[in-house]
C-alpha cells in the first residue's frame, strides 16, 4: 500500500497551536516549547514510514504525552538529585493564572494530562484513553481523580 | 468550575518553539524541502530548495504546489524562508536588473530522461541570448523531437533561473511559456531582448 502523507507544514498549520497549549497545561510555559520541538522532531523523524495518514491528530497528542512524561520524569530525577520539592521546573507565569498553575501543577501528570484533554480540548474518555495509552475506564478515573484534587487544592 | 474555564480559555504562542524546530529539523538533515513565497514584479512567486539546491519556482503561492510536491519529493516539506534566502536574494536581483546569471545551484530531481537533456541545454542559454526549439531539440539529442522539447520547456519546474523563456519559434514567434506568455515578454524585456 502507498500512502502519501499531507505536507508537514500542513500538520504544523493545524495542530501547532492546540499542542502547545495541551503541553503548556501539562508542563508550563518554559518546558512547553522544548516539548513541542520534541513531539514535532520525533513525528518528522518518522513521518515518510507512516503506514496509514489517519488521525495524525490524535497521532501528534500521542507523541506530545510521551513527550510530556518524559519531561516530567526528568524533573523529578533532577529534584530528587537536588534541592526542595518535586516540582516540575516551570517559570514564573506572567499573567495572574500562578494560583491556577499551582494547582494544575501539583496533579500527578496521568490526572492533570486527562483533565486537560477533557476540559480543555473537550475529548471523550475513549480518545482520552487512546492519546495517553490507558483504557477508557482509567481515563475517566484520572479525570476524576485530577478535578477533585484540583477542587482541593484552589480552594486551600 | 471555574478554574478549568480559565485553563481552557488559555492562550499560548507557538511560535518560538516551531521556529527553533525548523531550525533543528535542518540540522538533523529532516528537512527535505525547505519553501518561501515572495513577491515580484510578475507576481506571486514561490521557491522550494532541498539540500541540493532550487528544486521548484512556481507562479503563484507555494499553498497550490504543497500537495504535489509532498508526493514526488517528500512530505517532509516545510516553511522555512531562511532556507531559501540564497536564491530569494538572486531572484529579486534578477528581476531588478542587476544579475545575469544564477549562483544558487538547481536540484534537478524534478526533471528525467530527454526533458532533464532539454532543460540542461536551455540552462546553458545566457543572459541576453535567444534559442530555438529545433536547436535545443538538435542539442539535447534528437533534432527531429522539436514538439517534445517543447513540452520539456512546457512544464519547467525551475523557471527564469532554467531560462526557457529564452527559447523561441525559429521564425521569431515568442511559441509558448509556463507562466503565460505576457511573463515571457516580461524576461525577455528586462534581457533587452525585446524592446520596452
Amino acid at each position: 500500500m502507498c500512502v502519501h502523507p499531507p505536507p508537514f507544514q500542513l500538520l504544523i498549520d493545524e495542530h501547532a497551536s492546540e499542542l502547545h497549549r495541551f503541553l503548556t497545561a501539562c508542563v508550563g510555559p518554559i518546558e512547553a516549547d522544548d516539548c513541542l520541538q520534541e513531539t514535532l522532531i520525533s513525528a518528522l523523524r518518522t513521518y515518510p514510514n507512516l503506514r496509514h495518514a489517519d488521525n495524525l491528530r490524535g497521532w501528534l497528542f500521542t507523541i506530545a504525552h510521551h513527550k510530556a512524561t518524559d519531561a516530567v520524569r526528568r524533573s523529578v530525577r533532577h529534584a530528587v538529585g537536588g534541592l526542595d520539592g518535586v516540582e516540575p521546573s516551570v517559570a514564573p507565569s506572567p499573567t495572574a493564572d500562578d494560583e491556577l498553575w499551582g494547582a494544575v501543577r501539583s496533579l500527578p501528570l496521568k490526572q492533570r494530562a486527562a483533565v486537560v484533554h477533557r476540559y480543555v480540548f473537550d475529548l471523550a474518555y475513549r480518545e482520552i484513553g487512546e492519546r495517553m495509552g490507558v483504557s477508557e475506564e482509567a481515563a475517566r478515573q484520572n479525570v476524576s481523580a485530577g478535578v477533585r484534587r484540583l477542587r482541593q487544592e484552589v480552594n486551600r | 468550575m471555574n478554574e478549568l474555564e480559565r485553563l481552557a480559555g488559555l492562550e499560548t504562542d507557538a511560535t518560538a518553539a516551531v521556529a527553533a524546530f525548523r531550525q533543528r529539523a535542518a540540522a538533523e538533515g529532516l528537512l527535505d524541502v525547505a519553501y518561501a513565497d515572495l513577491d515580484s514584479p510578475m507576481g506571486a512567486l514561490s521557491v522550494f530548495v532541498t539540500p541540493v539546491g532550487l528544486v521548484r519556482l512556481a507562479y503563484g503561492r507555494a499553498q497550490d504546489e504543497l500537495g504535489d510536491l509532498a508526493e514526488r519529493l517528500s512530505p517532509r516539506i516545510i516553511a522555512a524562508p531562511e532556507r531559501t534566502d540564497a536564491v530569494r536574494r538572486e531572484l529579486e536581483e534578477y528581476l531588478a536588473g542587476q544579475r545575469g546569471a544564477f549562483d544558487a545551484p538547481v536540484d534537478w530531481s524534478l526533471m528525467r530522461g530527454f526533458a532533464n537533456a532539454v532543460l540542461r541545454a536551455t540552462a546553458r542559454i545566457p543572459f541576453g541570448s535567444v534559442s530555438t526549439y529545433r536547436k535545443i531539440a538538435t542539442e539535447a539529442g534528437s533534432p527531429n523531437a522539436y514538439r517534445a522539447a517543447g513540452n520539456a520547456l512546457g512544464s519547467n519546474p525551475v523557471p527564469i533561473v532554467v531560462p526557457c523563456h529564452r527559447v523561441l519559434h525559429a521564425g521569431g514567434g515568442l511559441g509558448g511559456y509556463t507562466g503565460g506568455l505576457e511573463r515571457k515578454r516580461f524576461l525577455l524585456r528586462l534581457e533587452g531582448v525585446l524592446g520596452e
